[in-house]
């Protein structure tokens, strides 16, 4: 098999916790491995806290991992000089979730794409102008809408002005943090839809972090489902809709909003919170929420078993549990 | 027949801006009976809000004018209309008879109170208990919205607890004084959809017991299939359809709510496998700019039903059968 674009590998961002004690840290993210392969969306899923926003900044090295090893096209990120990081920041791109918050308000919609070209060496002054409008047009904008402002702009153009941004440097890859979590429902089709064909278009990669169930589903080629800095379990967005193995998948999916009544089923429900990734529980760190744990599941800390070639869980009652959803 | 606990006719809120005077509500009616849930669905910009504060009568700082009746049962019988309420009369009201709970907890907790005493403030004011009581009450009331350890949260501060636990917290402080009708405003929209689950829960289990109407304000159908009894669907300040929730999902009968309903992805894993992964309907466009709002029907520049008489006034409220109502022309023909 031939290498996949992205391939991550025992990642742990730990960050110093103060005033909690010696030798104290977040787990943020805690050994984490998965893979992205040429022209692959992954969806990465789990509640706040979970650690998927740090776990894709610590990809792109927005964070500073604490160990590990990140390889993008063959290339060892997490040692990347700055101007290596540099060039290869061109290749993998981030969209963010509050497309306001992540546009300068006082820079025109064309001299945030073009401040991106400036600062990767793409095209020349002359011919900037053009390819701006070119971008433009792509994510379903105007040409015009260069010379504007991102406050002259609703919640889902702005996102497309981010997309565009993102895209203007020819990116292979783009980790997509939540980019439709806050629009309209109206509006987040027509964002996924450009999603759907850009990546058809270029052959991109995506990281699609998001929360919705239903958007993860009908966007990405493979799901990883993360808890507490940890993957809970990973598989074709078929095998853990249909088929999950590990009680957290289950109870996510369980928990989204489901509108025909027809379709409602036995919920597995989740008391409280997520634990303090200051001081998780031992063994399983799911096991403090979970209505299978038994005594063995605080003793030992469960390995990611494969169950098929894409499927692999956390989980040492996996074998027994039935948690197969009916379709 | 009794009358309904909030019944809202033609209700107009306007405010004035730098544009010019921008109506907000264009003639709202709703109603909503005592152990009802009604859901008030729309996004951004529809007005949904403006009319949960113009109910609570919380513009007036703003500048609004509201026009039109908000007429309101009090617990002694008495139908008040809340529109022509004196400020004095409405803070005997909120609080007590109506309360509202809001999407972000953090910002309508006092950080610098603990949670008990916070509780504990809308039972003195409105109940005339004194402290003692007040505070046994509100642990009760942590109790009831199932907070683990009520005597030893009651004491600590807003910032100590999750964001699920300060949505429990503010619901009970909310219904301390056991309201007639509680307002909620997207109270689970910023929470995961595992706590969302449990808040949504909640509400239901204490509505039940307490008896209150709930107008649940929020722009997921998924909550409101989950939760409501009845739907109202709002556009451009306007409730362009109404009705029981299976019955709008079942026969929605106003292109919007349509269009809402097949915007949400639905997967077919047979389709994707051969590569043809079908394309999400799109709603094109977005809503129109409330200072310059569209002569007709408002949903009209974004319609692929649209005909040349909707842009020639505002259609009314057609009976679709039942308590079904929708503001379309075109209502008959939506299906097929």
């Amino acid at each position: 098999m031939a290498e996949p674009l992205l391939e991550v590998r025992d990642l742990k961002v730990h960050f110093a916790a103060r005033g909690k004690g010696r030798d104290a840290s977040v787990k943020a993210v805690d050994g984490v491995s998965l893979t992205v392969g040429a022209g692959e969306v992954v969806g990465l899923v789990g509640e706040s806290g979970s650690g998927k926003s740090t776990l894709g900044r610590a990809i792109l090295r927005l964070i500073d991992p604490t160990h590990g090893s990140v390889r993008f096209e063959g290339t060892e990120v997490t040692t990347l000089s700055p101007n290596a990081l540099k060039a290869m920041r061109s290749r993998m791109q981030i969209i963010f979730q509050d497309p306001y918050a992540s546009l300068n308000p006082r820079m025109s919609v064309g001299q945030i794409i073009g401040e991106a070209l400036y600062l990767h060496g793409i095209g020349s002054r002359q011919d900037r102008p053009q390819r701006i409008g070119d971008i433009l047009e792509k994510v379903g904008l105007h040409r015009s809408a260069a010379a504007r402002f991102p406050h002259e702009f609703s919640g889902g153009q702005r996102q497309r002005i981010g997309i565009a941004r993102a895209l203007a440097v020819n990116p292979r890859f783009i980790l997509a943090d939540e980019p439709v979590s806050a629009l309209d429902v109206s509006i987040q089709a027509q964002i996924i839809n450009l999603l759907q064909d850009l990546r058809k278009e270029l052959g991109l990669s995506l990281l699609f972090i998001g929360h919705d169930l239903s958007v993860i589903e009908y966007l990405c080629d493979r799901v990883v489902v993360l808890y507490l800095g940890r993957v809970m379990e990973m598989g074709t967005a078929e095998e853990l809709y249909r088929a999950p193995r590990h009680p957290y998948t289950r109870a996510l999916l369980d928990a989204a909003p489901v509108i025909d009544p027809s379709k409602r089923r036995d919920r597995i429900a989740l008391k409280g919170d997520l634990p303090s990734p200051v001081d998780p529980p031992s063994g399983c760190v799911f096991r403090t929420r979970c209505p299978f744990a038994v005594s063995e599941c605080a003793s030992r800390v469960p390995d990611l078993r494969s169950f098929s070639a894409s499927h692999s869980v956390a989980c040492i009652r996996a074998d027994e549990l039935q948690l197969r959803v009916e379709a | 027949m009794t009358d309904p606990l909030l019944d809202i006719r033609h209700l107009t809120t306007e405010f004035q801006t730098e544009s010019g005077t921008v109506r907000a509500l264009k003639g709202v009616d709703l109603t909503v009976e005592s152990g009802q849930t009604v859901a008030l669905v729309g996004e951004s910009g529809s007005g949904k809000s403006v009319t949960s504060l113009s109910v609570m009568r919380l513009l007036a700082r703003s500048g609004a004018s509201i026009n039109g009746e908000i007429r309101f049962r009090r617990r002694d019988g008495v139908v008040i209309d809340l529109a022509g309420e004196s400020e004095a009369g409405m803070r005997r009201v909120r609080g007590n008879e109506i309360s509202m709970i809001f999407q972000e907890p953090m910002t309508s907790l006092n950080p610098t109170v603990k949670v008990g005493a916070q509780i504990a403030e809308a039972a003195r004011l409105h109940l005339k208990v004194d402290r003692r009581e007040a505070q046994r009450r509100a642990i009760d009331m942590l109790a009831l919205v199932e907070i683990p350890d009520p005597e030893l949260r009651a004491e600590i501060y807003p910032h100590q607890l999750s964001g699920g636990m300060r949505q429990r917290v503010m619901i009970a402080m909310a219904l301390i004084c056991r309201p007639a009708l509680l307002i909620a405003d997207e109270p689970t929209t910023a929470l995961d959809v595992t706590v969302q689950l449990q808040i949504l829960s909640l509400i239901r289990r204490l509505q039940k017991e307490i008896g209150m109407g709930v107008l649940f304000i929020t722009h997921n159908l998924g909550v409101v299939a989950e939760l409501a009894d009845r739907v109202a669907v709002m556009y451009a300040g306007r409730v362009v359809e109404q009705a029981e929730t299976s019955e709008i999902f079942k026969r929605p009968s106003h292109p919007y709510t349509r269009g809402l309903l097949s915007s949400m992805p639905v997967i077919d894993y047979e389709a994707r496998e051969r590569g043809q992964l079908p394309r999400l309907r799109e709603i094109p466009g977005s809503v129109p700019d409330p200072a310059v709002p569209p002569p007709g029907c408002a949903f009209e520049p974004r319609c692929s039903w649209r005909l040349e008489a909707c842009r020639a006034e505002v259609p009314p409220l057609f009976d679709v059968g039942g308590t079904h109502r929708s503001r379309c022309l075109r209502w008959s023909d939506l299906d097929g």
